[in-house]
C-alpha cells in the first residue's frame, strides 16, 4: 500500500513538472496513453468510437436481463408463454449486429490501411535488434551510429545523471535512449538475435514483433517532443519485464548536434542533449 | 426432449466393488465422476498458481517469488532473484495449461458431457466404453508430466517450462534447453490423445446411439454443443500434435522446422499453434453454451427460443472458428491484406454469438422465472460473456489491436470469456446436475454465497485489467512500472476474494454429502424436460435398458 501511495505522489510530481515529460502511464489511468503520432491519435479516436457501440450493447443486455428477472419472475408471471419462434425478431437480431459491425469495419479498415501507408517516404531508418534482454539500435545512415540500450538500474542512475524518478521511472528508463527528430517519418526495422521479442511504443501506436531470421518494418512520425517509453511485448524469458524501449523526440537541430557527437562519444552526446532539453524547459517555464 | 416414454430399470444394478469399479470403469457415469473430481483437483492447483502470481503483482517490485524459488528449488540468496523471475513465467505457463487442458476441458467434456450426453440422447452408455476409460486415465499421467516439468531444469540455471502456454519457438527450443519443456510437450501430446479419443467417442455416440425418434433436430442443445466441440477437437488437435512434434524434433534431433538458421520459420509454429489454439478456445466455451441453454429454459419454464437458430449458430461459430486463427498474430508482420481478411472473418463471429445471447434473453422473455442457484450462475454467465464478447470485437480490429496486443487488455478479455464465461458455465452445470448425479440437494444458501463471492471476486480481478491494458501494461510481467500499482492492487484483492469462494464451493460439497438431503428425480419442476430428469437421482447404474421413444 505504501508503494501505491508513493506511486501516486510520483504521478503528482510528473503532472506538476510539465506536460512535455508526461509521456508515460500514470496511476489509476483508465484509457490509452496520449498520442504523440497521428496514427496513435487515430487509434485513440477509434477506441472511443468502438466504446460508443459496445457499452450501449452491454447495457442493453444488462437491462434486458434485469427486466426479465423482474417482470417475468415466477410470482409476477406464474403462467409462462410457450413462444419459441418469432421470425421477425430473429431477423432483426441477426441484421442489427451486421449493421453495427459494418459501422465498425469502415473506420477500422481505414485505420489499418493508414498504419501501413506512411504519408511520405521515411527519411530516417533505424534498425532495432532485440536480445535477451536489451536492445541494439543502429541508425542506417552513411557512417552508421549504433549502440546498445538496456534498462537503467538503480545503481547506474547517478552515473547517467538520471536520478529524477518522474522523468526516468523505474523499469522504463534506459541507459541510452533512441533519439529521433520531431516531425520526421522514421522507418524502424525490427529483428531479434535470439528469441522473439516485440518492439512497442504505446504513445506512437506502434507494436511489432522482433523475430529472429526476419526483419519486420514499421514507421512513425512523432509530432511532439519528449521522452517516450515502451516495453518488450512478447514473452522472452526471465527478464522479459526488464528490457524497456525509450525514444527521445527532439528538435531537428538537437538531433543533428546529438548525432554528430554520438558517433564518437555517445555518453557525452546524451549528456549534452539532456542539458539542452533541460535549458529549453526552464526557458519555457519563465 | 418432451414427450418421451419413461422406463425405470433399476433391478440389475450390479456394479463392481471397491477400486475396481473406478480404475477399470467402463461406465460413462463413473468415468464422468472421475473426470469431475480430476477437474476439481486440477482447478485447485491452477487456482493456487494464479493466486501466487496475483500476490506477487499486488505491489511493484519482486516480493514473493525470490523466497518461493528458494523454498521450492533451494536456490541460494544470490541466484534466487533470477530463479524467481523464471519461476513466475513457469507459473503463468502452468496456470494456463492446467486450467485449459486439465480443468475446463475435463469438467465440461469429460465430466458433464460424459455424464449427461448418453442419458440425454437415450443411450445406455457411450459407444466405446473402454476407450472412454483410457481417455480418462491418459489425463492423469499427462497432468503428472506437466507437474514434474515444474521441477526439471528448463532455461539455463532455472527450473520449469516458462514459455507461456503458446510455447513459441525459439524460446521453447534454444531458449529452454532443459528437459522441462520436453515434459510439458509430452504432457500436451498425451492430453491431446486423450481428447481426440474422447471426441471420436462422442461423435460416434451422438450419431449412432440416439433413441428412436430423436432426430438431430430434436436433440437437446447440450448434445449439439458437444457434437460440435468434438468435431473441433478432432480437426484441431492433430495440428497441435504435429506442431509440438516438430518442436520436439527441433529440440532433440537437430531438425530446423522453426529455426531460421536451418531454413525454418518461427512464425510457422505460430500459424500451426493458433490453427489449433483458436478452435480450442471455442472448445472451452461451446459446451457452456449448451448448458446455459438448458438452464435458462428450465428455470424460465419455457422451451428454448429459436432452437434451430441456436444449434446452427454453434455450427457457424465452430466453422468460422477455424478460419480466424491469425488474429492472434497481428503484430508478427502479417501483410496488410492478410490482416484485412482476418479482421473481417473475426468480426463475422460476433453475429452468431449475438444470436445466442439474444435467444437466451428471448427464452427468458415471457417465462415464469425462478432464480434458483443454477439460474443465477447462468444469468451471470450471459452478462459476463457479453462483456468479454464486446471487448473481443474491439480486439478483432487489427488497427486497434496494435495498441492492445500482448497487454492486460487481452488478459482481461479472455478471462471474461473463459474464467467468467466457461467457469461460470461449469458451476451452473454443477449446481444444475449435482442433485441428479449424486442424489443429494446442496444448501442453496451456501451455493448462493459461493456465487456472489465469486462474482464480486472475479470482476474485481479482471475489470481493472482492462484499464491496465489500455494504459499499456504488457502481459506476463513479474514487475511493472509504479504507475500501474493501483489497479494491480485492486486486481490482487479480487483474486484473494475468489480464492475464498473456492473454499465455499468445497464446503458446499462437503455439506451436501454430510446432510444427505434427498433430491428426488426432478428437483427443478416442469421446466426440466430433458431425458435425464425422467430417471431416478442418481440414475441407475445402467440406464435405458429399454430405449425411450421420442414422439
Amino acid at each position: 500500500m505504501k508503494k501505491v501511495l508513493a506511486a501516486a505522489a510520483a504521478a503528482t510530481a510528473v503532472l506538476a513538472s510539465g506536460a512535455a515529460w508526461a509521456q508515460q502511464p500514470h496511476p489509476w489511468q483508465m484509457g490509452l496513453q496520449e498520442a504523440a503520432t497521428p496514427i496513435m491519435a487515430q487509434i485513440r479516436w477509434f477506441e472511443t468510437y468502438t466504446l460508443w457501440f459496445i457499452i450501449p450493447i452491454t447495457l442493453l443486455v444488462l437491462v434486458l436481463l434485469a427486466w426479465c428477472m423482474l417482470r417475468f419472475r415466477a410470482s409476477a408471471n406464474p403462467v409462462p408463454s410457450r413462444t419459441s419462434h418469432n421470425t421477425m425478431i430473429e431477423v432483426i437480431w441477426t441484421v442489427g449486429p451486421v449493421v453495427v459491425l459494418l459501422a465498425l469495419a469502415v473506420p477500422s479498415f481505414q485505420l489499418l490501411t493508414a498504419q501501413y501507408s506512411p504519408p511520405e517516404e521515411p527519411t530516417l531508418t533505424l534498425k532495432a535488434t532485440a536480445n535477451q534482454w536489451n536492445w541494439d539500435y543502429e541508425y542506417q545512415i552513411e557512417d552508421p551510429v549504433s549502440f546498445n540500450s538496456a534498462m537503467l538500474t538503480a545503481e547506474d542512475r547517478a552515473q547517467y545523471g538520471k536520478e529524477d524518478l518522474a522523468v526516468y521511472p523505474r523499469l522504463l528508463a534506459v541507459d541510452n535512449e533512441v533519439v529521433v527528430p520531431v516531425n520526421t517519418t522514421v522507418r524502424v526495422l525490427v529483428t531479434a538475435a535470439d528469441v522473439i521479442h516485440a518492439f512497442a511504443m504505446p504513445a506512437f501506436g506502434v507494436k511489432v514483433d522482433a523475430v529472429p531470421g526476419r526483419i519486420n518494418e514499421t514507421w512513425f512520425n512523432a509530432k511532439k517532443e519528449g521522452l517516450f517509453y515502451g516495453q518488450c511485448s512478447e514473452l522472452c524469458g526471465k527478464d522479459h519485464a526488464f528490457m524497456p524501449i525509450a525514444i527521445r523526440v527532439v528538435s531537428e537541430e538537437q538531433y543533428n548536434a546529438w548525432l554528430s557527437a554520438a558517433r564518437t562519444d555517445l555518453q557525452g552526446a546524451n549528456r549534452a542533449l539532456m542539458a539542452a532539453i533541460e535549458n529549453n524547459v526552464q526557458v519555457a517555464g519563465n | 426432449m418432451a414427450g418421451a416414454t419413461t422406463h425405470h430399470d433399476e433391478h440389475h444394478d450390479h456394479k463392481p466393488r471397491g477400486w475396481v469399479r473406478w480404475v477399470y470403469s467402463t461406465n460413462h457415469k463413473d468415468i464422468g465422476t472421475l473426470y469431475l473430481i480430476f477437474a476439481i483437483c486440477a482447478g485447485i492447483i491452477g487456482g493456487f498458481l494464479s493466486v501466487m502470481m496475483r500476490w506477487e503483482l499486488a505491489e511493484p517490485g519482486i516480493q514473493i517469488f525470490t523466497g518461493l524459488a528458494q523454498m521450492v528449488y533451494g536456490y541460494d540468496a544470490e541466484a534466487a532473484l533470477d530463479g524467481g523471475k523464471q519461476m513466475f513465467n513457469v507459473f503463468t505457463t502452468a496456470h494456463a495449461l492446467i486450467m485449459i487442458f486439465f480443468m475446463v476441458m475435463p469438467a465440461l467434456i469429460g465430466g458433464f458431457a460424459n455424464w449427461m450426453i448418453p442419458i440425454m440422447i437415450g443411450a445406455p452408455d457411450m459407444a466405446f466404453p473402454r476407450m472412454n476409460n483410457i481417455s480418462f486415465w491418459l489425463l492423469v499421467p499427462a497432468l503428472l508430466l506437466l507437474l514434474i516439468s515444474l521441477f526439471m531444469p528448463g532455461s539455463t540455471g532455472s527450473y520449469g517450462a516458462g514459455g507461456g502456454w503458446t510455447i513459441y519457438p525459439p524460446l521453447s527450443t534454444s531458449g529452454t534447453p532443459g528437459p522441462a519443456m520436453d515434459f510439458a510437450i509430452l504432457a500436451l501430446h498425451i492430453a491431446g490423445a486423450s481428447s481426440i479419443l474422447g471426441a471420436i467417442n462422442f461423435i460416434t455416440t451422438i450419431f449412432n446411439m440416439r433413441a428412436p425418434g430423436m432426430t438431430l433436430h430434436k436433440m437437446p442443445l447440450f448434445a449439439w454443443s458437444v457434437l460440435i466441440t468434438a468435431f473441433l477437437l478432432l480437426l484441431s488437435l492433430p495440428v497441435l500434435g504435429g506442431g509440438i512434434t516438430m518442436l520436439l524434433t527441433d529440440r532433440n534431433f537437430g531438425t530446423t522446422f522453426f529455426d531460421p538458421a536451418g531454413g525454418g520459420d518461427p512464425i510457422l509454429f505460430q500459424h500451426l499453434f493458433w490453427f489449433f489454439g483458436h478452435p480450442e478456445v471455442y472448445i472451452l466455451i461451446l459446451p457452456g453454451f449448451g448448458i446455459v441453454s438448458h438452464i435458462v429454459s428450465t428455470f424460465s419454464r419455457k422451451p428454448i427460443f429459436g432452437y434451430l437458430g441456436m444449434a446452427y449458430a454453434m455450427v457457424a461459430i465452430g466453422a468460422v472458428g477455424f478460419v480466424v486463427w491469425a488474429h492472434h498474430m497481428y503484430t508478427t508482420g502479417l501483410s496488410l491484406d492478410t490482416q484485412r481478411y482476418f479482421v473481417f472473418a473475426t468480426m463475422v463471429i460476433a453475429v452468431p454469438t449475438g444470436v445466442k445471447i439474444f435467444s437466451w434473453i428471448a427464452t427468458m422473455w415471457g417465462g415464469s422465472i425462478s432464480m434458483r442457484t443454477p439460474m443465477l450462475w447462468a444469468i451471470g454467465f450471459i452478462f459476463l460473456f457479453t462483456v468479454g464478447g464486446v471487448t473481443g470485437v474491439q480486439l478483432a480490429n487489427a488497427g486497434l489491436d496494435r495498441s492492445l496486443h500482448d497487454t492486460y487488455y487481452v488478459v482481461a478479455h479472455f478471462h471474461y470469456v473463459l474464467s467468467l464465461g466457461a467457469v461460470f458455465a461449469i458451476f451452473a452445470a454443477w449446481y444444475y446436475w449435482f442433485p441428479k448425479m449424486f442424489g443429494y440437494m446442496y444448501s442453496p444458501l451456501i451455493a448462493r454465497t459461493h456465487f456472489w463471492v465469486t462474482f464480486i471476486g472475479v470482476n474485481l480481478i479482471f475489470f481493472p485489467q482492462h484499464f491496465l491494458g489500455l494504459a499499456g501494461m504488457p502481459r506476463r510481467y513479474i514487475d511493472y512500472p509504479d504507475a500501474y500499482a493501483g489497479w494491480n492492487m485492486v486486481s490482487s484483492i479480487g483474486s484473494y476474494i475468489s480464492f475464498v469462494a473456492v473454499f465455499i464451493f468445497l464446503f458446499g460439497i462437503f455439506e451436501a454429502f454430510s446432510k444427505k438431503r434427498v433430491a428426488g428425480a426432478n428437483p427443478w419442476g416442469e421446466g426440466a424436460t430433458t431425458l435425464e430428469w425422467q430417471l431416478s437421482s442418481p440414475p441407475p447404474y445402467h440406464q435405458w435398458e429399454q430405449l425411450p421413444r421420442i414422439k
